[in-house]
């Protein structure tokens, strides 16, 4: 029960625990009290740095109000994590397993009646799911890890926004989510150049072919018109430098030891290309998502907690 | 009466309990095989198939004549077995023969009356269909040491088992399987998942073939045993035959003691062999499949299982004996029990025939198989070279004949299948067909001669495949290579991590392999098609194909282009290329490819990539960029 009883004090102390290291200016002041007053957070994004994926995510949920302003009693959440490829943890080629099981335990605690894990993966599910640490991390944590793998679970949506990508398969996990929580793994990628939260949701579809023949960057554009996850976590614990975004050894991978965490996927996205290196402009999905304003691509237009564990 | 058959005779009552233990011992290899066929879960076939399929004999023959592994006689083990107790092999291990019971089982219980009672159809003696069998046989062997496992492949009992279950039983259990899921997934359970059809099995010439095959054969199998118990056995199947051979010079066997037969007959309408003659009291043990029924039914103890060897010798003597009697008083011999004679005498003269005439020619005839099969040429084999070579001329012809349309039917078939599940199609169709000099075969197969000369098309590692992407071929391998696997990446790759196949081949047409080795075998090589390439066709970024490279053989590089666009498209480096398929799965055009894997005739070793530290240091205590 520890970590339980951790959880229940994060919450109850969070927002001042969370952002002491960040007090730059009285201003945060004016909205760290705002943000209490309503248990709502006034940060529009969280940044994490130094600790294990596990521990970032809770200083950074605490700051954010804790995981109940975001998991009403009773709902239904689904977990995103990237679970793409048959490789262990320490290849960063999939979100880490320890972040994706506290963020279950997170959603759980908060009262969440279910918790379902899953990813259309791209090489053999059975194989990621358990090379990746994930299915163990999540079973454990008590939330519920599903299958991608087959046709039968995909629904035909339309995108309204959607320029060329009108319409598509989307896994019905997500169209019966009261809660969505999108966590990718930030990595380089041989056609996207970067993938984070974006990108991270073509893995809810069932074609992927059509993206890819039909303008890539538009059709993650415009996907991510169809549904904005209520909050995204970008797992920068190690962070595949090149390679990606599979990977071929450890060698491509870096310990950066940093997490995003924000309701706005594309202020997520674009920290996360900073991160990375990456001008958030430079990449053209996320520049077609702020000319379809879906988010924030301005990092200087919103109220940043950094935090350093 | 000697020592051994008295006690034999103490222990009469137990020989009941044989056919107990036989069915016993069936069911549970009958099980275990088909598990490992229908285990789509992967619950733990890999670690039981190599000991449960250790005694299906053309398997483990064809890997001991081609590897000469010791942990691959287990055909070895089966003759011997045989030559003491007969073909209990065709009871116990062979699945096709347990099947054959159940399919007889069911079928043959009838209900009679007011529907209460259950009854068996019986069986009788039948006339050995010796034509049939050993001209089977004769063809089978012939084609095989001409060079053509086609007629050994489609005879194999344990083979056509496999088909039958890969391509008829586990589709059925797939579909009960993703109902069930579903109505499970609807009530909240996530404890069984549906399976995607594509994945399991892409359709194509080679499925379809291989499906008709396989129901033809249960067809055939099923309304043999249904009407006439273990005929097919007894006919077609060339290791039945093989066996029976053997059994004819086995050690112990069931015989009927004509004293104490009361002529009931039970034992005839029990044997599914029909091999039970009760009006010359004789067995012919050549068809007994030792299934051991007719010992549990006998009710005076006349059915009695004896050490043949023993009896062979004194019965030799009697007969020397006798001729010299013969010889010396004809007269006398006539005043001998006239009734005795009769019953003796028939089987001692099909006995003495046996032995006399054609004798020398089935040992010879066994001697030139062995010989022949390690390749040591024999005169009685020299007839028939040319009848040989003909054959292997008529095999080898058509397979280069009919590569290309193949090739092409297949895709055909896979392309019409893949368009009519997506809705959304390309604007542009490529345009170049793919240049395919040779299949792929799974890694561990050494090369395309020694997979299609070893692989009995067993289909277990189509069944056992995570990925789906060992399918049945059409003529990819010629006539003679009909529904041997050969990968095919057109809804799914070769898992980098995975050596699934080579951990259950019963045959050695894939051979076990490790996972450090395997990661280096090239079973074939990525080529481009820059022409139909989307980043060509359509200036915008694809990579699909680089995404999924394990390598980074297929890596992508700048790409200058009219519009001023910032893009990259692939480049291969063949060196460090497995094969793997990730590519050409992944890669979007239709209907063809920008990249595919060409296969390699003969497995090369791929290059280690290359792997350079990254300078970069990360400095976590370092300001946010941001």
């Amino acid at each position: 029960m520890d970590r339980r009883d951790f959880l229940k004090k994060a919450i109850g102390s969070g927002i001042a625990a969370g952002s002491t290291l960040a007090f730059t200016d009285f201003s945060e002041v004016g909205k760290l009290w705002a943000a209490s007053k309503e248990s709502k957070s006034a940060w529009d994004l969280v940044a994490v740095k130094g600790g294990e994926p596990d521990l970032m995510f809770d200083s950074a949920i605490a700051s954010l109000g804790g995981m109940q302003n975001f998991v009403p009693k009773g709902s239904r959440v689904l977990v995103k994590p990237n679970i793409g490829w048959d490789v262990p943890p320490e290849r960063a080629g999939n979100t880490h397993p320890k972040l994706v099981g506290r963020i279950v335990e997170h959603c759980i605690t908060a009262g969440a009646k279910e918790v379902s894990v899953f990813d259309h993966t791209c090489d053999n599910w059975r194989q990621c799911y358990k090379n990746s640490g994930i299915e163990k991390a999540v079973k454990e944590a008590g939330g519920k890890i599903i299958s991608g793998d087959s046709e039968g679970y995909y629904q035909k949506i339309s995108v309204p926004m959607g320029k060329r990508l009108t319409e598509t398969m989307v896994h019905e996990a997500l169209l019966e989510a009261d809660v969505f929580i999108n966590v990718p793994v930030l990595k380089q990628h041989s056609s996207s150049m970067v993938t984070i939260g974006m990108k991270n949701l073509m893995g809810v579809v069932w074609d992927r072919r059509y993206w890819h023949r039909n303008d890539l960057h538009q059709c993650i554009a415009d996907f991510a018109s169809f549904r904005k996850p209520d909050l995204t976590v970008v797992d920068a614990y190690n962070v595949m430098k090149r390679n990606g975004p599979r990977g071929v050894s450890v060698n491509d991978v870096v310990a950066m030891k940093a997490q995003v965490v924000s309701t706005d996927f594309l202020a997520a996205d674009s920290a996360a290309a900073k991160l990375f290196g990456l001008e958030p402009a430079d990449i053209r999905h996320i520049k077609i998502a702020s000319e379809m304003k879906l988010g924030q691509m301005n990092l200087k237009e919103l109220s940043i907690n950094r935090i350093k564990l | 009466m000697n020592k051994f058959d008295l006690n034999i005779d103490k222990t009469v009552m137990k020989l009941r309990y044989l056919k107990t233990l036989r069915m016993v011992i069936a069911v549970v290899f009958f099980m275990l095989t088909a598990f490992i066929f229908l285990d789509f879960r992967a619950m733990g076939t890999r670690a039981i198939a190599g000991e449960v399929l250790y005694l299906q004999f053309v398997p483990s023959m064809l890997n001991f004549l081609n590897h000469a592994a010791i942990g691959a006689a287990g055909f070895i083990l089966v003759l011997s077995f045989t030559l003491l107790f007969g073909r209990i092999y065709c009871s116990t291990v062979c699945p096709l023969g347990t099947l054959q019971d159940i399919i007889s089982r069911m079928t043959r219980t009838r209900i009679t009356g007011q529907g209460k009672k259950q009854k068996r159809q019986r069986f009788t003696f039948t006339r050995p269909q010796t034509m049939l069998r050993y001209g089977v046989f004769s063809l089978t062997a012939l084609f095989f040491i001409a060079g053509s496992g086609l007629l050994l492949n489609f005879l194999d009992p344990f083979s056509n088992f496999g088909r039958i279950f890969t391509n008829i039983v586990r589709p059925l259990l797939l579909a009960a399987n993703n109902l069930i899921a579903h109505l499970a997934e609807y009530l909240g359970s996530n404890i069984l998942y549906q399976v995607q059809w594509q994945r399991v099995a892409p359709v194509s010439m080679g499925i379809l073939i291989a499906v008709a095959i396989s129901l033809a054969v249960l067809a055939l199998v099923g309304w043999l045993s249904a009407r006439h118990g273990r005929l097919y056995c007894n006919s077609i199947c060339p290791v039945g035959t093989l066996l029976g051979l053997f059994a004819k010079i086995s050690l112990l066997r069931i015989q009927i003691e004509s004293s104490s037969c009361i002529d009931c007959r039970q034992c005839q309408w029990v044997c599914k062999a029909g091999c039970i003659d009760l009006t010359t009291k004789s067995i012919d043990i050549s068809r007994c499949v030792a299934c051991y029924n007719c010992l549990a039914v006998c009710p005076s103890n006349a059915l009695q299982i004896k050490n043949h060897w023993q009896q062979h010798n004194r019965r030799e003597l009697q007969q020397r004996n006798r001729r010299q009697l013969q010889h010396h008083n004809r007269q006398e011999l006539q005043q001998h029990n006239r009734q005795e004679l009769q019953q003796h005498n028939r089987q001692e003269l099909q006995q003495h025939n046996r032995q006399e005439i054609p004798k020398p020619r089935r040992r010879e005839f066994i001697l030139g198989m062995t010989l022949g099969c390690i390749g040591v040429p024999t005169g009685h084999m020299g007839m028939t070279s040319g009848l040989m070579a003909m054959t292997s001329g008529f095999m080898s012809m058509p397979t280069g004949l009919m590569g290309m349309p193949t090739g092409f039917m297949e895709m055909t078939v896979g392309k019409v299948y893949a368009e009519s599940t997506g809705q959304l199609l390309q604007s542009r169709p490529t345009t170049i067909p793919e240049k395919r000099t040779s299949p792929v075969s799974p890694p561990g197969s050494v090369s395309i001669g020694h997979f299609t000369s070893t692989c009995t098309a067993c289909h277990l590692c189509v069944s056992i495949c995570p990925s789906g992407i060992l399918v049945p071929s059409f003529l990819t391998y010629g006539i003679s290579g009909l529904t041997q696997p050969h990968m095919n990446f057109q809804s799914g790759h070769c898992n980098y991590e995975c050596t699934a196949c080579t951990e259950v081949c019963p045959s050695g047409a894939i051979l076990p392999i490790s996972k450090e080795k395997k990661k280096l075998t090239q079973i074939g090589v990525a080529k481009f098609i820059k022409e139909n390439c989307v980043v060509y066709t359509d200036n915008t970024n694809c990579g699909a194909c680089s995404e999924h490279c394990p390598t980074k053989a297929v890596h992508m590089v700048p790409y200058h282009n009219a519009k001023g666009r910032k893009l990259v498209i692939p480049k291969i480096n063949e060196s460090i290329c497995v094969g793997c398929g990730g590519c050409e799965h992944a890669c979007p055009t239709k209907p063809y490819r920008a990249i595919y894997i060409d296969g390699n005739p003969v497995h090369r070793v791929a290059e280690k990539p290359v792997e350079k530290i990254l300078e970069q240091k990360m400095d976590g205590n370092e300001d946010f960029p941001f």
